[in-house]
């Protein structure tokens, strides 16, 4: 039997939210996570998941403009959101909830851009304990590279997914390297020859 | 691995067709891809799009996009269809299958599919 923390949701709507969130895959989490990269407007984004024998660890690394100190501390309440038709933000808190119920957590770090133009960013780490009951199976990672790409050709990703001892990569600044610097990563068959590369990769 | 030597193929053949940007196209199909589109399903249903409108060959005249939350969280995965000269569509809960099928009635077909958008659900 699952059990999710729900406590510090109150409305009824974000319950379900979490429910649904919550019991399906982490690469949706990872999607949702990058969203708030590219709203930051960095142009690259790492995101490296690395699987052992115990543990999960993903990170999700931008060059965006980061947050400050006050904004940090906030970014981890489902009460907190950029955004204004709905004051509810729920990315952060439900990364936040899926690693703590596997007995992980979070570390968020960040720089902004004021502070340090050419160091700004921020990298959100992520620990599952991938034993417990309660951890998410990653899920379709694929979908989720592609989607990205779909949704902010213009970023550069460097994707890198370490599993025991093999690992697999995709970096879309090699691929502008050979499709040129205005290429448009969006193209339907730019992402249907990411997709297949990353499934020869994970086959 | 999947050759480099494929991507420079498909570079010439990007070169060689106009691309399209968005506004320019006839049709735009924009899907909500906020935390509670996510949530609700809307990665495959965009898949599902891009797919269907690459192999249909609709990619002339179709572009489709992402956008964030709506508020109206409750009726996602949210898909909204803007014609060059008719109202905006919105299509509410939609899976996959409803996607496919948006595609053949509405994008290629022209008719929308009544029973599939807000008003029909809200009623």
């Amino acid at each position: 039997m699952r059990r999710h923390r729900k406590a510090t949701v109150t409305c009824s709507f974000a319950e379900e939210l979490i429910y649904d969130i919550a019991v399906k895959e982490l690469s949706l989490n990872i999607l949702d996570i990058v969203q708030n990269s590219i709203a930051a407007e960095a142009d690259l984004v790492e995101i490296t998941v690395t699987e052992s024998e115990e543990a999960l660890i993903l990170s999700v690394k931008d060059n965006g403009y980061g947050m400050s100190e006050e904004i940090l501390a906030a970014v981890q309440s489902p009460f907190f959101t950029t955004r204004t038709t709905r004051r509810v933000g729920m990315g952060i808190p439900l990364l936040k909830l899926e690693a703590e119920q596997t007995g992980g957590g979070i570390d968020i770090v960040s720089r902004q851009r004021n502070v340090c133009p050419d160091c700004c960013g921020t990298e959100i780490v992520a620990r599952f304990n991938i034993n417990h009951i309660d951890f998410t199976p990653l899920g379709d990672m694929i979908a989720t590279i592609v989607t990205l790409m779909q949704g902010a050709p213009e970023v550069d990703y460097v994707f890198t997914h370490i599993k025991h001892d093999r690992s697999i990569v995709l970096d879309t600044r090699d691929m502008r390297l050979i499709l040129g610097e205005d290429a448009n990563l969006s193209d339907p068959m730019v992402l249907q020859w990411v997709k297949g590369m990353l499934m020869e990769q994970y086959a | 691995m999947k050759s480099l030597e494929e991507l420079a193929t498909i570079r010439e053949r990007m070169q060689s067709q106009v691309i399209l940007r968005e506004g320019q196209a006839e049709t735009r199909v924009v899907v909500g891809m906020g935390t509670c589109g996510i949530a609700a399903g809307a990665r495959p249903v965009l898949n599902t799009l891009v797919e269907e409108v690459m192999n249909n060959d609709l990619f002339k005249k179709v572009t489709v996009s992402q956008n964030g939350c709506i508020g109206m969280c409750n009726f996602e995965p949210i898909v909204e269809v803007f014609g060059k000269d008719t109202d905006r569509v919105t299509y509410v809960k939609v899976t996959p299958e409803m996607a496919k099928e948006i595609v053949q009635k509405h994008l290629i077909g022209g008719t929308p599919i009544a029973e599939y958008t807000i008003e029909a659900v809200e009623k």
